[in-house]
């Protein structure tokens, strides 16, 4: 109990629930901000009504998702000083300068123009309100390097030095740690499964409404929009998850035998699809394997030798001195698992519709409406029935979970895999943690994020299922008719806000 | 001038520029009890910062970063020694910000009162938090040889510190009440100048006799400058408000946060958290700072995206230059 109790496992804890809650919100900000945008793009461009509309509905989710991403990243930033003070003493000379250039560079780049585009749709021309949108996209998008690059430098150190005297890491090359490909793969990884999780969100969305013959025109594009972003994200995010593994197995041979289960090293190396190992002895029970894969997956050839735990284990002790550097197998291995088969579940569903969508069919007269087709899945009896069509729906809704189960099981593998390192082959978690934070204190903070949150995840569930319900705005005839000078027209000085809190 | 030191003033700009912008709006939320009338009113007074608090916020986030970064022990030592207070502002600033956002989300009047309450109080709580942090940072806490915090929750409070609190509380309340006079129109532009009036005679007594304490504690002829300027800059505000001059009186108050807070970083200075237990434990520009090539890189990176900031920033104020009244809320919600 004492154990369990202990600072470190809770500042872990807490790391652990904070990271994952603000993660949550955080692909959906990235790839919301750019749906939107190219939405209001479309609008700009062809004047319809249809994707003003569209802009609207998905940019009022994507406002009540990045309230929650904005808040949440805010304890993030706090708490490496509050629970990790030893750890920022130790490397705040690296990892706080990409910190810093995230909030400088980025942050503020996001957040002011988020206040013009909230604010603007009766203060700004058209144009001008548009790049506002496309402003905002970029700035999560830099927001996401920043930060991807600070935690690729924990995942594999490079353009540092330890300086003796001073007891820390300094930092020799920045722009090594910007450009290591540790940073790049992980950036283009995580951009993806953002998309991922995005198109998700609107094929889900749309699967709803159109299940019910509701908002025709609007919930048709956003389906389209969704399944194409969710085939390309999901082409993108295996690409960049291969690569992401290959660097993986180089600079971090320990997580991925953990994430494979793989307890002494073998040529060919399979690939395990299910195992149920025993910690202690070192070897698995039952084991179903694919062979060579993973030989391939890690060196490119199907019989290449790949090191077990086991190896590994004995170069790090070698190396590093005596001690156990396993992470917790178990967790990275079902992790790892949960992440791959979650979102390739998604991209399944995303191919899967954009071929039951993929021709017009004949509609009844009362629901052609021009341009906008509806995909013959949703109203027309052949070639599908309506059960199959109410199936397909209902799981398309159910898909909106996936990838944002495979990223949090991704950042879960990320992490949990480097330990018994903070900075791997650098410094121990142990070693990391404030050593003046009591015991309480932790628990105070853990438990009061922990509520906290979970109230805020009942409410933000609430007012998403309800904007989500009420569908697209009717448009105004101030949305018709935007300003054409900045500041608004005078001629409407006395009428009220197009938006106000 | 040494880069630590140079970093020493960045850092100081941007908390200033911190307490500047979010001080006005954490006054806004203070007064939606003290000067709105009825929802109506509160809406307008939410409005008159609602393009703006989100990018007022992000420069709390890059002094923190900027800390984190330059100053890599005061960063540590201060988040994990200050631990509670620092976790009841990450709380409060976790709601505020989601207040502001849904509070106008559903109809309900209880949901729309709950969240009015939680601007309210946690604007409060947090403008007099700084206050009572940044207090306790000038006097000196108990830090050891290995730069640990070795003291407790109740060593953070003392009358300095809740002094130091008020003074935060009220010079923001002020500044928000001139705010908001500058930017509504109709009966509640002049209510708020009447209740600047009030509030403005109130700061000026506790910020005198803060900053008075500050002097004696650890002034020298550079912080007593700085405590002038304040000082007159708060007059001045008092005045213009009385004469009606809106603009002048909310630079002028603005002036005096900046003023007040300039004095108390250089009385703080070469020191960025002076240890109370003894003085060769003093976090300094020197001991806590980064490497050169860090601080340099840094500098390169403040030198080009700062100008950018505040010209983008400065454009949004020009965007919603015009005031609102109650006429400019609509009745759905």
């Amino acid at each position: 109990m004492e154990l369990a109790l202990a600072p470190e496992t809770l500042a872990r804890w807490q790391f652990g629930i904070t990271t994952v809650y603000h993660f949550l919100f955080v692909p959906l900000t990235i790839s919301l901000a750019a749906l939107t945008a190219g939405l209001q793009t479309a609008w700009v461009r062809t004047e319809k009504e249809k994707y003003l509309k569209a802009t609207k509905f998905w940019g009022k989710l994507f406002l009540i998702n990045i309230a929650m991403g904005v808040v949440t990243g805010i304890v993030q930033e706090f708490q490496f000083g509050m629970n990790w003070s030893d750890y920022s003493r130790f490397v705040g000379d690296i990892f706080g300068a990409p910190l810093a250039f995230e909030a400088l560079i980025a942050f503020f780049f996001e957040s002011t123009f988020i206040g013009l585009w909230i604010f603007g749709w009766d203060k700004l021309p058209k144009k001008i309100h548009l790049a506002c949108i496309w402003m905002v996209s970029i700035g999560t998008v830099l927001s996401a390097y920043f930060i991807l690059a600070a935690n690729s430098w924990m995942q594999h150190p490079v353009g540092y030095r330890i300086n003796e005297e001073r007891g820390r890491a300094e930092l020799t090359d920045f722009w090594l740690v910007l450009t290591q490909n540790t940073a790049l793969t992980q950036f283009f990884h995580t951009i993806t499964a953002a998309f991922l999780v995005g198109g998700a969100f609107m094929v889900g969305i749309a699967a709803f409404h159109l299940a019910r013959k509701k908002h025709i025109p609007v919930m048709r594009t956003s389906l389209r929009l969704g399944l194409i972003t969710l085939i390309i994200a999901g082409l993108g995010t295996a690409i960049s998850g291969d690569l992401l593994g290959k660097v993986m197995f180089k600079q971090q041979p320990m997580k991925m035998a953990a994430a494979e289960a793989l307890w002494d090293g073998e040529a060919p190396a399979p690939f395990s699809v299910f195992a149920y190992g025993d910690v202690e002895e070192g070897h698995n029970k039952v084991a179903i394997e694919i062979p060579g894969l993973l030989s391939f997956l890690a060196n490119d050839d199907f019989s290449s030798f790949v090191p077990g735990i086991n190896d590994v284990n004995k170069a790090e002790q070698e190396k590093y001195g005596p001690g156990d550097y396993r992470p917790n197998i178990p967790v990275a291995y079902w992790s790892f698992r949960w992440m791959i088969g979650f979102g390739m579940a998604s991209v399944a569903v995303g191919v899967l519709g954009l071929w039951l969508t993929r021709k017009k069919f004949l509609l009844p007269a009362r629901l052609r409406t021009g341009e906008d087709e509806v995909p013959h899945l949703v109203l027309y009896k052949k070639p599908l029935s309506p059960r199959f069509a109410k199936w397909y729906w209902m799981l398309a809704l159910w898909t909106m979970c996936f990838p944002l189960i495979a990223t949090s099981w991704g950042w879960i593998f990320t992490e949990m895999g480097r330990q018994p390192w903070v900075v791997y082959g650098v410094l121990r978690t142990q070693d990391a943690v404030s050593p003046g934070v009591s015991q309480g204190e932790v628990l105070t903070s853990m438990i009061g994020f922990t509520l906290l949150y979970a109230v805020l995840a009942v409410i933000e569930v609430r007012l998403l299922v309800k904007y989500v319900k009420a569908g697209p705005p009717e448009l105004t005839e101030s949305d018709l008719n935007p300003p054409t000078k900045i500041g608004g027209d005078d001629k409407n000085a006395d009428r009220p806000m197009a938006f106000s809190y | 001038m040494n880069l630590h030191d140079l970093w020493f003033v960045l850092i100081a700009v941007l908390w200033i520029g911190y307490f500047f912008l979010e001080g006005f709006d954490f006054g806004i939320g203070v007064l939606t009890k003290l000067l709105a009338r009825d929802r109506t009113e509160k809406r307008v007074l939410i409005n008159t910062i609602g393009p703006v608090w989100d990018g007022n916020e992000v420069w709390l986030l890059s002094a923190v970063g900027a800390t984190f970064a330059a100053f890599p022990e005061w960063y540590a030592t201060l988040l994990s020694g200050f631990y509670l207070p620092i976790l009841l502002i990450v709380g409060c600033l976790i709601v505020r910000g989601v207040a502001f956002e849904y509070r106008h989300k559903r109809p309900e009047d209880r949901w729309q009162t709950n969240w009015e309450h939680a601007i309210f109080w946690t604007s409060l709580t947090i403008a007099f938090l700084w206050g009572v942090a940044f207090a306790n940072i000038v006097r000196g806490v108990k830090i050891d040889s290995a730069m640990e915090y070795t003291g407790t929750l109740a060593d953070l409070v003392n009358v300095y510190s809740l002094l130091g609190g008020l003074v935060t509380l009220t010079l923001f309340t002020f500044h928000g009440a001139v705010f908001a006079s500058l930017k509504t129109v109709g009966d509640i532009r002049d209510r708020a100048r009447q209740l600047a009036t009030r509030l403005g005679a109130v700061t000026a007594v506790l910020v005198l006799v803060f900053l008075i304490w500050t002097q004696t504690m650890r002034g020298d002829g550079t912080s007593l400058a700085a405590m002038a300027v304040a000082v007159l800059a708060l007059v001045g505000a008092l005045g213009a408000n009385l004469a009606g001059r809106e603009g002048w009186s909310f630079a002028l108050s603005g002036i005096t946060i900046a003023a007040a807070f300039a004095m108390l970083f250089l009385a703080l200075f070469p020191n960025v958290m002076p240890s109370s237990l003894d003085e060769a434990w003093n976090l300094t520009v020197t001991n806590a700072a980064s490497s050169p090539y860090t601080l340099k890189l840094m500098t390169w990176c403040a030198a080009i995206a700062t100008p950018v900031v505040l010209l983008y920033q400065g454009w949004t104020y020009w965007v919603f230059r015009k005031r609102i009244g109650t006429q400019h809320i609509a009745d759905s919600h």
